[in-house]
């Protein structure tokens, strides 16, 4: 494994795979994918030095639509994959692509664990507060009283997961939110999470304009955050939980130990024999 | 027909105790004195499910042949206390022939221990042990129990030295102190010692340990894992040495992580395993599905215990085969291998580890608690598992060079295609759960899932595993098939067989899937009676032989659930009263 190569001469478009995304027409996930592949080419990684990895579900798809190595794996479990990939090869780029409901409802406990491991990985989710690939279904952040879902008639009756709330009590040391209505903004803040050293939380709000057309207003109620990023976990804390869900931009960025295994070898296996020897 | 004639020198014993009376502790320290005087050896534990306190036994055997179960019943019951003893005395089987020795001191035996018929001798441990300062039973009794089996008082020594090697200088001292005190004080001039040293130095090796060596060397360099008994303690033994060697073990939140994390590692290119134990087997199906559907080689290591649910924990079974076979969703075909001994559990991990690695899919080893948590003095293990007919590495077909038509899952005669690696420029793709095309995009089409299935199939199925399939060992009309760690009371069944005239043949399974039915068909031949020996309830190898037509229809099963070890002696039973209705 040699060193990263730069690549200096690739656009953003030279990230792009040939596989046509299966999303529909509108969708907010193909503003994410433009975004990761301005952040790839504004950061001249080497295409082969980056791997995408995914669960399941619309925005989990990501993954083949962008010309690096790729892993799609199964519901809810991205992190992990994308845990294993990154402590085994500390040498790449590894960026986790996933949805509200494959993030923190079936992901919710390795969500919590990747917070507080802290490996070097950027974690987007695509926030659009429904299950869209099983069509239509209520997520963790969909409102309670969202009662459009055969599943639940009168709605969830919870209260939603507040995704950078959690982060911040996990332990992530990245946490930002962009929109996909806001495509500069989001490449912006990509770039900021890629290049930060450790795990980056960025949750994207990208309407799903099937199952919650309602969304469409999404561009008229987000807005810039009046806070500047703070390294405060309390300070955060307190503009998360005042916040409408809506601020946009870094919130808390903090350095904090990175989890990664560094070890060289120094024995052989027949080294470890000899202390069953008699 | 007892086992006491199958030995030619050693003898069979248990050290019972309530927690803290050091009972494992001895017979740790026997264990490694016996290696030492140059015997084979095999400490087996049993303990309940407290985690401080409550009963503890140490169970060994030892003898001038390796020793691969611990037979029928015991010669020696050295009983350091009799608290709590009811609770496993179906574990300690005793005959007129035993031995109970007991401290003078100690409260009456257990009349559930005295209905054997067995000898009673009272002993002064106590009195020895109060007579050193901080005298400690369980040594004295160690070193007068040494000295009755004819062991060398250098050799308890030795023992004790390895054992209580974490141990202050202090400690050590009044210990060596105790067990020359009871060595002294025995009677030891009947017994002769017969063993002699060998050539080669043997090992003193815990199953599970055995398979985290099998695993370190079949390349395994990354592991995660979630800590559950009986398998934590591969993962104990892997952690420092996986540093040492370059590589790391994450411990991860849950089983499901567990999975996907190695499933990340090996996609980055690094050997990777996880150990387990059913519940944690259960929680994994999804993710090695994954690894079958996007190629990418695991290694699972099971350490079984009673089942199901959280079952018994602590003790023995082999009843994780069904999930370990036909656990995955879809057609998922995958390696499931079951290591055989200790010594086994070296080359049947490190030769799966090639295997997935080879054919890039999902290996699971069936280990136990009785293989897992036992140690033995044993031969070390050859330089290549199996080697006769396998090629001599086993290893990942990667991508070497930069190819712009490079198609991950493209179909190759074999069935296995090349691994490009993240950082090859020219061989990205994405590895998809999902079924794909050749080159990894996602596809519903019935011809693109009709040909990756067919590919996954076709190179496990085609592939040459050469004799590593199984262990057979004798000769005889008779047949005792079987698989896993039920092979130790196995082979001795068969031996003990065919020294009372019974010719009888023994067939262990090690590759368990894809079934070897042709050769299995070939082996068991015309064999006139045939018994299939598992310890679980259901019979799950005999359903599995017959639902693969590799089974003649006159075999029979011979199964039973943990937790009590199978023994030789109801194996022979079970064979010879068939033997006996087909002479009438």
């Amino acid at each position: 494994m040699d060193v990263a190569g730069i690549t200096p001469t690739l656009r953003a478009k030279d990230y792009k795979s040939d596989v046509a995304p299966v999303w529909c027409p509108g969708c907010g996930h193909f503003a994410v994918l433009s975004a990761v592949t301005k952040a790839l080419a504004h950061l001249k990684l080497a295409k082969e030095r980056v791997a995408m990895i995914s669960g399941i579900g619309c925005s989990s798809r990501l993954p083949a639509y962008v010309d690096a190595y790729g892993f799609h794996g199964i519901h809810g479990r991205a992190l992990p994959i994308a845990s294993g990939l990154k402590a085994a090869r500390p040498d790449l780029t590894v960026i986790v692509a996933g949805g509200d409901g494959d993030g923190f409802s079936i992901g919710g406990n390795h969500f919590l664990h990747a917070c507080r491991r802290n490996m070097d990985l950027t974690y987007i989710v695509m926030d659009n507060e429904v299950y869209g690939m099983t069509k239509g279904q209520a997520s963790p952040t969909t409102q309670p009283d969202w009662a459009k879902s055969k599943l639940t008639p009168h709605g969830t009756g919870m209260r939603p997961f507040l995704p950078t709330a959690i982060a911040l009590a996990a332990g992530a040391s990245f946490i930002a939110r962009g929109f996909a209505g806001d495509p500069n903004g989001l490449t912006k803040l990509l770039v900021e999470a890629i290049e930060h050293p450790g795990f980056a939380f960025l949750q994207v709000l990208s309407p799903c304009q099937t199952f919650r057309p309602e969304q469409k207003e999404w561009k008229h109620l987000v807005h810039p955050s009046d806070m500047a990023p703070t390294d405060d976990p309390v300070e955060a804390a307190r503009f998360i939980q005042a916040d409408d869900g809506m601020a946009l931009g870094l919130l808390y960025v903090r350095r904090l130990p990175v989890w990664q295994p560094q070890n060289q070898a120094t024995a052989t296996t027949a080294d470890l024999e000899r202390e069953f020897a008699l | 027909m007892t086992e006491r004639s199958t030995l030619a020198g050693g003898a069979t014993l248990a050290i019972t105790g309530s927690g803290g009376s050091g009972a494992v502790t001895a017979g740790l320290i026997l264990l490694a004195a016996v290696g030492r005087a140059g015997y084979y050896g095999l400490l087996g534990r049993s303990a309940g499910p407290q985690i401080r306190g409550g009963e503890s036994a140490a169970m060994l055997r030892f003898g001038t042949q390796p020793i691969e179960c611990m037979g029928d019943c015991f010669d020696l019951l050295v009983g350091l206390d009799w608290e709590n003893v009811a609770r496993f005395a179906d574990e300690l089987p005793l005959d007129r022939n035993s031995l109970i020795l007991t401290d003078a001191q100690a409260e009456p035996i257990p009349e559930i221990l005295l209905r054997s018929g067995a000898q009673v001798r009272s002993l002064p441990w106590k009195a020895l042990a109060d007579a050193q300062t901080e005298g400690r039973v369980n040594m004295v009794a160690l070193g007068m129990v040494g000295a009755m089996l004819g062991l060398p008082l250098d050799a308890l020594e030795a023992g004790a030295r390895a054992t209580l090697g974490g141990k202050s200088a202090r400690v050590l001292s009044h210990s060596l102190d105790c067990v020359r005190s009871g060595y002294a004080a025995a009677d030891a001039s009947s017994v002769p010692s017969s063993a002699s040293a060998p050539a080669v130095a043997r090992w003193n090796i815990s199953g599970n340990e055995a398979a985290g060596l099998g695993a370190v060397r079949g390349g395994v360099r990354f592991v995660a894992a979630y800590p559950i008994t009986p398998a934590s303690e591969v993962l104990e033994w892997l952690a420092p040495r996986l540093e040492l060697l370059g590589g790391s073990l994450l411990q991860a939140e849950d089983e499901l992580a567990s999975i996907n994390m190695i499933i990340g590692s090996s996609f980055g290119g690094v050997p990777s395993l996880t150990a387990t134990s059913g519940p944690g087997l259960s929680l994994m199906v999804e993710g090695l599905g994954l690894a079958v559907a996007s190629e990418t080689p695991v290694v699972v290591v099971n350490v079984q215990r009673g089942g199901p649910s959280t079952g018994i924990p602590t003790k023995s079974e082999q009843s994780d085969l069904n999930i370990a076979l036909h656990g995955l969703h879809g057609d998922a075909p995958h390696l499931v291998l079951a290591a055989l001994g200790i010594r086994d559990c070296v080359d049947t991990v490190e030769w799966a580890v090639g295997l997935a690695e080879h054919l890039q899919t999902v290996a699971i080893v069936l280990s136990d608690q009785m293989l897992g948590q036992s140690r033995a003095i044993i031969d070390p293990p050859g330089d290549r598992p199996f080697g006769a007919g396998q090629r001599p590495h086993l290893q990942r077909l990667i991508a070497q060079e930069a190819d712009p038509d490079h198609r991950r899952y493209r179909p190759t005669p074999d069935g296995v295609s090349p691994m490009a690696l993240p950082g090859l420029a020219g061989g990205m793709y994405t590895g998809e759960g999902l079924e794909h095309g050749p080159g990894g995009a996602p596809s519903s089409r019935a011809i693109d899932h009709a040909e990756q299935l067919e590919k996954r199939l076709r190179k496990l199925t085609g592939f040459d595993y050469g004799p590593g399939w199984a262990e057979i060992r004798g000769e005889g009309d008779h047949l005792l098939l079987t698989w896993g760690s039920s092979a130790g009371p196995v082979f001795e069944a068969a031996q003990r067989l065919r020294d009372a005239g019974i010719p009888t043949r023994a067939i262990a399974l090690r590759l368990l899937a894809p079934l070897q039915r042709e050769a299995l068909l070939e082996a068991i031949g015309s064999a006139g009676s045939i018994l299939v020996v598992e310890q679980n309830q259901t019979a799950q190898c005999f359903a599995y032989l017959h639902s693969q037509r590799a089974l003649p229809t006159h075999a029979r099963s011979f199964a039973r659930p943990g937790p009590l070890p199978l023994r030789p002696a109801e194996i022979m039973r079970a064979l010879t009263e068939r033997h006996e209705r087909q002479e009438t």
